[in-house]
């Protein structure tokens, strides 16, 4: 047996330090469908709970609605369970094609193509488009998945401050001399949660020649006054050459993301990106849901101006409280503990109490920068978001933290 | 010595520094301590390469090698 029991050894001691770095993910099985109330098991073979969710990307809400449910029926029926084909040989239905149409007009750009999820868009598009006469120059807390993308490139790569202008401008002057330059950046970021300056970006971009990438998987559908992203928000529309996002957050929730962008660079990616060349792309029950989502989106802002009004209320309501928080206005709104230990013991008492919010610590987000994440959506009720800023006031109070500065917080718990 | 610690210092606190930041100093744990993250250690090798025409093998340039000013110091006079 080629898996001998050396081996066996060396794997369940590098588990061993993970478990005893603290960094051991643990799932929780959640009995119900992804909804504001969930019912879920944890830990493992402990009675289901009944908890309000907080800590999801399902912004809209959509993940379980009935119309998304009925349009994914319907493509079950009517297309089929799987394509058992990669897109160019015998895996590209007319309802991929229509999906790619549909996400062009909504984010008002030249063209898409899909990829299995956001992740594959991302490690697919840099080495589609670059080579090694180009550069890369990514702000500091891109997402891992651009991180991976980039390390597949042949490009160079260089980074910049965390949204320092300042410091973009250095690269691109640094940077002059190369065939192609992308400024790559994540639209909201998922930790902070706050929003990149695309505004500035483009105007940069514009000045020293270089192409503007936005991963805008946490603000397609909700960010901006009809939802199409942070683009529509800093007023740059048509300004981005390259989009990706995700189907698997706001737009349904289910899986699946895409390119989008500058017509020659999709096409690009049709032609040489790997994750699209060599996987099935959305299966087509998935494709019919998300068609549906975009339907829903277009003909009202209804969903993302509750979740604004549902963010308005939370952040007032935490703030007012006394917690700490990340600036912002997006529905990611970090408590701030700093205390690695100190967040999960938070977020085991906000469990405890029916909240379901999880702590984020090092490595993560930077060292002392820990916090529980949490994420409104239009899903909740007014009922839901009272009763969980109840908890998080009650578990605030046992811990003594409401009221206290950054600084006061670290003194009693360290960082 | 001291001349070429002080001038990777400045870069370091120049490059990497956010306004939060405590004061780095030769000895802070720059990788092991978040300050530089292993994927934004490229523009320091570049910087290295460029001001002491050096070239520094992607096999010496680990996390370790470069986790304070003082090992970095060691490192490029290896290649001096």
């Amino acid at each position: 047996m080629a898996y001998s029991d050396k081996i066996k050894e060396l794997y369940k001691n590098q588990l061993n330090s993970i478990q005893e770095a603290g960094l051991f993910k643990q799932e929780r099985y959640i009995h119900s469908s992804q909804a504001a109330d969930i019912e879920v098991e944890f830990p493992t073979g402990s009675s289901i709970k009944k908890v309000i969710n907080v800590c999801s990307n399902n912004y809209l809400g959509l993940s379980s609605h009935p119309d998304v449910i009925k349009a994914a029926h319907d493509g079950l029926d009517t297309r089929g369970y799987g394509m058992s084909s990669v897109r160019f040989i015998c895996g590209t239905q007319d309802i991929h094609r229509e999906l790619e149409n549909k996400v062009t007009e909504f984010l008002g750009t030249e063209d898409t193509i899909l990829f299995p999820s956001c992740m594959d868009a991302n490690a697919g598009v840099f080495e589609a488009i670059l080579t090694s006469e180009d550069v890369m120059i990514s702000d500091r807390l891109v997402h891992a998945s651009i991180i991976d993308g980039m390390r597949l490139c042949p490009a160079q790569h260089d980074t910049f401050k965390h949204s320092n202008m300042e410091h973009l401008e250095k690269k691109l002057q640094l940077h002059a001399n190369k065939r192609l330059k992308v400024v790559i950046n994540d639209g909201v970021y998922s930790m902070d949660g706050d929003t990149a300056k695309l505004d500035k970006m483009a105007e940069l971009c514009e000045k020293y020649d270089a192409l503007l990438f936005v991963d805008d998987s946490h603000s397609s559908g909700f960010i901006g006054k009809t939802g199409r992203g942070t683009h529509e928000k800093c007023d740059v529309m048509g300004k981005i050459d390259i989009i990706t996002t995700t189907f698997g957050k706001a737009l349904g929730g289910a899986s699946g993301g895409c390119v989008s962008g500058r017509k020659e660079i999709v096409e690009m990616c049709r032609q040489k990106a790997r994750p699209y060349l060599f996987s099935n792309t959305i299966a087509p029950v998935v494709v019919s849901g998300v068609l549906k989502v975009l339907d829903i989106l277009s003909q009202s802002t209804e969903r993302r101006d509750k979740l604004e009004k549902n963010t308005a209320f939370w952040r007032k309501g935490l703030t007012e409280a006394g917690f700490v928080l990340k600036d912002g206005d997006t529905p990611i709104v970090p408590v701030m503990l700093f205390n690695a230990k100190l967040a999960q013991d938070v977020s085991k008492d906000l469990f405890d109490l029916g909240i379901y919010a999880i702590g984020f610590f090092f490595p993560v987000v930077p060292q002392g920068a820990a916090r529980i994440r949490t994420q409104i959506s239009a899903g909740h009720e007014m009922h839901h978001l009272e009763k969980a800023l109840d908890a998080f006031i009650q578990v605030g109070k046992k811990y003594k933290i409401l009221g206290k500065t950054k600084q006061e917080i670290i003194d009693m718990y360290g960082c | 010595m001291e001349d070429m610690k002080g001038i990777i210092l400045e870069y370091v606190i120049e490059e990497y520094a956010d306004d939060e930041d405590d004061e780095i100093t030769f000895d802070t744990p720059l990788i092991s301590g978040g300050i530089v993250d292993s994927f934004s250690m490229v523009s320091l090798k570049r910087f290295l390469e460029t001001k002491y025409k050096i070239s520094i093998p992607d096999d010496k340039a680990t996390p370790e090698a470069f986790d304070t000013v003082n090992k970095i110091v060691v490192l490029v006079k290896e290649f001096l």
